[in-house]
């Protein structure tokens, strides 16, 4: 199964289903809407399946990259074969392209009802979105991968744009320009790269020795990119607007894997490209680590909105992943990498279940719900093993990754893991605290007396999740163990280019 | 000899007899000969283009050195004719709807043309001044073809004062270069400079070749030279707006790199600095001066300035690599720029036409197909990946990287960010404004035409940029032998 060209299948499978969705003509729109929908759901659906394939053909033994698929695609660039299409998984990213495509079929299916307008091209940018992001993990070329990563723009923006809430365009804008800002300034990084190492293959690069003082600054434009896209305390404030003003699958995607770009970025390029500079910058990032998951922990508290708690949320769930890949030792990486996927599908899940009430209700606002348990007893329980999963229950998925994330940090800085176990505590809190306010209670507003508990269709959602959450929180094996030669691999590297730099320097004195 | 200096300059001898040709059929034609001398004159760019494209691609010089031809000039010819052949298709609908449709229109762009093609094969700089001018004086007219509309002639008028200024600042630079040069031939002169090197060339040289410049970079419309664009883009009627937003861009263009790279290229360390400030400048203006603009027009007049600066950053490093660069991104801009002009002049409401940004509201919901090519325009400008204007300011960058210009490429791509707020702008109000109503449905064929090619131009630029990449390569390696 090696050469059936399963990457580049799962990555412009999608893009097949658009342009049939494209193709539907019809004069009623309730027709047109429905065929779109469903002709969405099948091509996501074939994705996720073919994406599954993958995982059985994957060599979890092996570190390097996988599945490798090569064409010629610009000649006279970019070194003796070109800026190439170069495809390939390793045990860290083929578990982003599952994520992937496990989330879009969730998020076009429980678009249904929530969107009525213009369904038709709502289908299509969430199919031209999967292929975006599918194509950015996999993709083994720098110009590859910036085209994928700022490709995911497009799309957003228009999900955002279009279909989102009162203050749509202000957050599309911000989402937009924010991304942008730092993706420059990665792209003059990443033309520098090419020069000094003279290729633009990512294996290659890897193997590349880049000056020290280069690596300063080509780690610090990196740094902009990723620190936006993760997004890291000072430069996150466009992700609680673009979160509360998206539509909830727009918002799913969004916590769900556009957060992950901005770390895979950083395992991807910053850590093993730029070992040196990583290393130095470290104490950079638990200082930004700390500030982002005490301040946006405080923030989340007096949240009233429900989606903008679970943004600031997300802030500092994504703070323990940047911290555990920078803690460099086997537990810290992996730890966040597993934080990335338990976040991906637990926040995923958590802005679903605000969707089920924002669809019933038409308002996030947390005043406006209460005593939902006696009306929704189905809906409280997913919502409550949702809300343990985000604050580290042992027995899900949030656990495991913490857990991990703040062993890492102790072998690293003591000082930090305090720091980060305090999160842990507001995150508790502020989590418990939304999830009182809504599902227990008085169920006093009189509108709420008539409104339904979750239906099939929404329970067929959540079923999928609830099984991944539980099933990788008791049993991780599945998901570490594929991983621990790509990462033994990249720390290998890793220590080894410390080691070398360390003994430049001392031969330099 | 003189049969081999005729067959150099084919292709502008074709269209001269055409031009002259469809003058005095225009003239003795009884009625209306818009549409047919429009067609004609297509047909006389696409015979131009064929003859070219058949022709001896080696370097030529004929005339004693006053014209050349090579991969460098046939590239930027192609452009300009196929850029000429697709406004004059979009115009003729256009034309006749704003009723100003006279036969007089497509025999000045082609004359207008003609002009371009001499200058961008100048080999003198005799030669570049009559091409020159031979290009502007047919694009003065133009712009103050509705002349009974006060705004086109203003622009008229003020395209004429800025643009005579310009020649003259163009002129006394060329008799400064010649006073201290003692020739005006492009060859001679790499060879009187080229034997100063070490040595610091003639301050009189450099005065001479900084007022080239300026009067060059006023045709471009580069900062600080851009005042008369917006008001003349504005002002003139939209298809001769679109004419002058692409054809005579690409041919100055091409002449500012000859003309650099060439006679003056010993003097790159001079030059360098004067372009890198342009350049700057002008992505500067016209990422800023783009914001505050509701008239789609200016928009895209500022737009055009900002394109221009991003250019001459591939120019500004001066290496192969970079004009490479400059030429992909002007054949990029060739394409974007004809698909939103050819959008542009279908805003009309009840037969009129209207320009504001407001207007195009909910056109997503209107006019999808229009919309969407819109868009795809946009964020090709914008220069978001995939689309073709990315690899056009790609490849630009990346010359600017390799030639150590760190500033300018930092400060240049941050000032896209600011540019993409605009163009965002645009798509906004196409996809989440409601609509204020309809546009007129009726396309005609031509526009639709133009579109469709436009759009499937940029799609295969975005998704294939190779066989792009390696004729601009193929022509930028003839400005640097061996």
């Amino acid at each position: 199964m090696e050469n059936w060209h399963l990457l580049s299948w799962t990555t412009f499978l999608p893009l097949v289903g658009a342009a049939l969705i494209l193709a539907i003509r019809g004069d009623d729109q309730a027709v047109v809407a429905r065929n779109a929908r469903n002709v969405a759901l099948l091509t996501s659906v074939v994705t996720f399946i073919v994406s599954l394939l993958i995982m059985v053909v994957f060599d979890p033994t092996q570190g390097g990259f996988q599945l490798k698929e090569t064409a010629r695609w610009m000649p006279g660039f970019g070194g003796a074969a070109g800026i190439g299409y170069a495809m390939g998984v390793d045990g860290i990213s083929v578990w982003f392209v599952l994520l992937s495509t496990f989330l879009t079929p969730l998020c076009i299916l429980s678009s249904v009802g929530a969107v009525e307008k213009r369904v038709k091209e709502y289908m299509v940018a969430f199919l031209v979105l999967e292929t975006m992001m599918v194509g950015m993990f996999c993709a083994l070329d720098l110009i590859l991968f910036y085209l994928f990563f700022e490709a995911v723009l497009i799309p957003m923006y228009l999900i955002i744009g279009v279909w989102g809430g009162a203050r749509r365009v202000y957050a599309a804008y911000k989402f937009f320009l924010y991304t942008l800002l730092g993706s420059v300034l990665m792209l003059v990084a990443m033309l520098a790269m090419y020069f000094e190492a003279g290729t633009t293959d990512i294996p290659s690069l890897m193997l590349h020795t880049f000056p020290i003082h280069l690596q300063t600054w080509l780690w610090l434009a990196f740094f902009a990119s990723f620190a936006v896209k993760v997004p890291m305390w000072p430069v996150h404030t466009w992700l609680p607007d673009a979160h509360v003003e998206a539509p909830t699958a727009g918002s799913v995607i969004l916590a769900g894997v556009l957060l992950k770009m901005g770390a895979y970025g950083f395992i991807r390029f910053s850590i093993p490209m730029l070992p040196v500079a990583s290393a130095d910058f470290t104490p950079l990032i638990y200082t930004l680590f700390i500030v982002a998951v005490i301040y946006t922990s405080l923030v989340a508290l007096v949240q009233e909105d429900m989606k903008k708690l679970i943004a600031y949320s997300s802030i500092a769930h994504m703070g323990y992943v940047t911290a555990g890949l920078f803690s460099a030792n086997p537990q810290g990486v992996e730890g966040a990498l597993f934080q990335m996927l338990s976040h991906g599908v637990v926040s995923a899940a958590l802005f679903l279940c605000v969707g089920v009430v924002y669809d019933r209700m038409h308002t996030r606002e947390i005043a406006r719900y209460g005593g939902l348990v006696d009306r929704m007893p189905r809906y409280a329980l997913v919502f409550m093993i949702f809300t343990m999963a985000s604050v580290g229950l042992p027995g899900t998925a949030g656990f495991v990754g913490e857990f991990l994330v703040l062993m890492g940090l102790f072998q690293s800085n003591t000082w930090v893991s305090a720091f980060a176990a305090t999160g842990l505590v507001l995150g508790c809190t502020y989590m418990l605290y939304l999830y009182r306010r809504v599902i227990f209670g008085k169920l006093e507003r009189e509108d709420l007396f008539s409104i339904l508990d979750i239906n099939a269709r929404e329970i067929a959602i959540f079923a999928p999740l609830i099984a991944v959450t539980i099933w990788i929180g008791v049993y991780p094996s599945t998901v570490l163990g594929p991983m621990h030669a790509s990462v033994d691999k990249l720390l290998h590297d890793y220590q080894a280019a410390q080691a070398a730099a360390h003994n430049l320097s001392i031969a330099d004195r | 000899m003189i049969t081999a200096d005729l067959a150099t300059v084919l292709p502008e001898l074709l269209l001269a007899l055409a031009g002259l040709g469809l003058l005095m059929f225009g003239v003795f034609h009884k009625g209306d000969a818009t549409r047919v001398v429009s067609v004609l004159a297509i047909l006389a760019f696409a015979a131009a283009l064929l003859v070219m494209a058949k022709g001896d691609t080696q370097s030529i010089t004929a005339f004693n050195g006053l014209f050349q031809v090579d991969r460098f000039t046939v590239f930027s010819k192609g452009l300009i004719l196929l850029a000429a052949a697709f406004t004059t298709a979009m115009s003729v609908d256009f034309l006749e709807k704003e009723k100003i449709g006279r036969f007089e229109y497509p025999v000045l762009i082609v004359f207008s043309t003609l002009g371009m093609l001499t200058m961008v094969s100048a080999g003198d700089f005799l030669t570049l001044y009559m091409g020159l001018e031979l290009q502007s004086l047919p694009l003065y007219v133009l712009a103050a073809y509705n002349r009974d509309n006060q705004r086109a002639t203003e622009a008229g008028l003020k395209y004429f004062v800025l643009g005579a200024l310009a020649s003259g600042l163009l002129l006394y630079g060329i008799s400064l270069v010649y006073g201290f040069a003692g020739t005006t031939q492009f060859s001679s002169l790499t060879l009187v400079l080229g034997a100063t090197e070490g040595a610091a060339p003639s301050m009189g040289v450099i005065v001479g070749m900084v007022f080239i410049l300026a009067g060059l970079a006023f045709k471009i419309s580069a900062v600080p030279f851009h005042m008369w664009t917006p008001d003349v883009y504005e002002g003139a009627p939209t298809s001769v707006t679109a004419f002058f937003a692409v054809t005579p861009k690409i041919a100055a263009f091409t002449l500012l790199i000859r003309v650099l790279e060439g006679p003056f290229g010993q003097l790159g360390h001079q030059w360098q600095q004067v372009i890198v400030v342009i350049a700057l400048l002008s992505m500067f203006v016209g990422s800023f001066g783009a914001l505050g603009q509701n008239n789609i027009k200016r928009l895209l007049a500022y737009s055009s300035i900002g394109h221009v600066g991003f250019a001459l950053v591939g120019l500004a490093a001066g290496t192969e690599m970079g004009i490479q660069g400059v030429l992909v991104y002007l054949a990029i801009y060739l394409f974007m720029n004809i698909g939103a002009f050819a959008i542009v002049m279908l805003m009309r409401r009840k037969g009129v036409a209207v320009e504001g940004v407001d207007d195009l509201a909910g056109l997503s919901k209107t006019h999808p197909a229009l919309a969407y090519v819109m868009a795809g325009v946009m964020f090709s400008m914008a220069g978001i990946p995939p689309l073709a204007g990315f690899w056009g300011k790609f490849y630009v960058f990346m010359a600017a990287v390799q030639a150590g210009l760190w500033t300018l490429s930092i400060v240049g791509l941050l000032t896209s960010v600011v540019s993409a707020f605009y163009y965002l702008r645009v798509i906004k109000v196409m996809f989440m404004d409601e609509p204020k109503g309809e546009f007129d449905r009726h396309i005609g064929k031509p526009a639709k035409l133009v579109l469709v090619l436009s759009t499937a131009v940029i799609i295969l630029f975005s998704i294939f940029p190779g066989p792009l990449l390696s004729s601009a390569k193929v022509a930028a390696q003839v400005l640097f032998p061996g």
